[in-house]
């Protein structure tokens, strides 16, 4: 459902992604670990086509289109979802009217109907139920005065209403305490769980894994994918570090 | 002709940024036109000033008493005219309360402003001023207010906060803050800031799916939104926004 063949990427001319490639199958959950300053971020927002970061090579194709021809609005009625490291504050625009615009943008973009004001409240009320939200949060401006657990709660609920095919989460565990983690983890299972969907989930810490079961687990370092594993890969990298289990591939490249 | 010397220049203060060749083609009687409001004690006003229309220039001066324990509210939306001004003189009696909330918007080379003189005659009035000015092309908003504390008039408490939200480069806000304060127990508050569009802001709405216009409106909308919170009438307020948001659509 995703493809990235030999990827490579700048930002402010320094190149980051350096011939990255991987492939993330429907129905197929792909943990992304690797130290800090790998690409891991940089690999997300490249996908969401944020302005700065500037594809030099490669390709990446996503249900069958050219991603990166996309513009960023269109990725995202395309079915793409990037999950923030760091959710952006929009003071003035509460959350119902940012997701009912967004979700009708959307949806226009697919040539489907608008919902109606009464039927986004409904799905919003239903999404925001399974990530324990209150309904009065979502009237609340944008992540505004929002705690760091709050706002990777909202972009879980974000993710429930727009409903894509495919997610990339960055760090949504990052911030969190133990029950929340598992608010959200219990979030990314209920909504994206599913044979026709798809996640890229870039995380530093098993515990998150321990809640969503990730199918494949790839290692990112200096921006490429150097190794690609099952569950236990993460398990090996909680217990012996990026160094240890990064060796054996050093020694042969 | 001895007439032309009484023409405002941009060497009056209240005319410092303002377009004064647009003033030329103005008979020297509209400086003369005042709209007298008095609002007699305890009682409460409610004024709505719109430019919306036209491109001529085009003058709104308001003189305002606010007796004693009164409440005066001025609303204000300057979307069209060369020069679009509205400007009013406030006199404020004992407890009394002056609330102003203003948006400019504009584009080419116009110039839109608000420009006040609140005075604070009696104890315990209070004042509070909001302006937010959205501009484009080479055009210009600005926010003069003065506000004069007289020596008795203690426990008053004046604010004024102004925003500019620059769309492209070539435009300008300029704001004027200018307090007289001859009281020693009082509250007098200013603050002003000029910026662009938060592209971080942009980009997670283009990441929901927003298109780069809807983005830009519903990000324009909130920002002017603070000048019109004091506002009570929704219906109203809604009617307000809208004169400041089919300018910038037209623009978009």
């Amino acid at each position: 459902m995703l493809k990235i063949e030999n990827l490579t990427a700048t930002v402010a001319d320094k190149q980051i992604l350096n011939g990255l490639s991987l492939e993330v199958a429907a129905g197929e959950i792909h943990a992304i670990m690797g130290p800090n300053g790998a690409g891991k971020s940089t690999l997300s927002y490249v996908l969401g086509g944020r302005p700065g970061y500037e594809v030099t090579g490669g390709s990446v194709e996503f249900i069958g289109q050219d991603l990166l021809d996309l513009e960023p609005h269109e990725r995202a009625s395309a079915g793409l979802f990037l999950g923030f490291q760091y959710p952006v504050e929009i003071p003035g625009v509460s959350n119902v009217q940012f997701l009912r615009e967004s979700l009708n943008a959307q949806r226009a973009g697919r040539g489907e109907e608008a919902l109606t004001g009464g039927e986004f409240l409904k799905l919003a009320k239903e999404k925001a139920g399974l990530l324990g939200m209150d309904m009065e949060m979502l009237k609340r401006n944008v992540n505004v005065g929002f705690s760091g657990g709050e706002k990777k709660r909202a972009e879980m609920v974000q993710m429930g209403i727009l409903d894509p095919k495919f997610a990339v989460l960055d760090e949504t565990d990052s911030g969190l305490d133990i029950d929340a983690l598992r608010v959200v983890g219990e979030g990314i299972n209920a909504i994206m769980r599913d044979p026709a969907k798809g996640v890229l989930l870039i995380t530093h810490y098993q515990r998150l894994l321990d809640v969503v079961k990730p199918d494949k687990v790839s290692i990112l370092a200096a921006g490429r994918i150097v190794q690609t594993g099952g569950p236990d890969l993460a398990l090996r990298l909680e217990e012996e570090g990026y160094d240890a289990v990064m060796a054996p591939e050093n020694a042969n490249a | 002709m001895p007439e032309a010397a009484t023409l405002p220049t941009r060497r009056d203060e209240a005319w410092r940024y303002s377009d004064t060749d647009a003033l030329a083609a103005l008979d020297l009687g509209t400086f003369e036109d005042w709209q007298d409001i008095d609002v007699p004690a305890d009682g409460s006003h409610h004024e709505i000033v719109t430019i919306a229309e036209g491109d001529s220039t085009q003058l709104r001066r308001l003189r305002i008493t606010v007796g004693e324990g009164a409440t005066c509210e001025v609303f204000g939306v300057i979307a069209a005219a060369q020069l679009g001004r509205v400007e009013a003189v406030v006199h404020l009696e004992r407890g009394a309360h002056f609330e102003m909330g203003g948006i400019t918007v504009g584009g080419s080379d116009t110039t839109r402003e608000f420009v006040s003189h609140v005075i604070h005659a009696e104890p315990e009035a209070t004042s509070n001023q909001t302006v937010r000015s959205v501009h484009w092309g080479k055009a210009t908003g600005n926010f003069l207010g003065r506000i004069d504390v007289v020596r008795h008039a203690q426990k008053t408490d004046a604010a004024q906060d102004f925003k500019g939200l620059l769309l492209e480069k070539g435009a300008s806000v300029n704001a004027v803050p200018q307090l007289e304060i001859f009281a020693d127990d009082v509250k007098c508050a200013h603050g002003a800031t000029v910026g662009q569009l938060d592209e971080m802001a942009r980009y997670y709405m283009a990441a929901r799916g927003l298109p780069p216009e809807t983005a830009r409106r519903l990000l324009v909308q909130a920002f002017l939104g603070d000048a019109l919170v004091a506002l009570d009438d929704d219906a109203e307020r809604e009617r307000l926004m809208d004169v400041a948001l089919a300018k910038l659509e037209a623009h978009l």
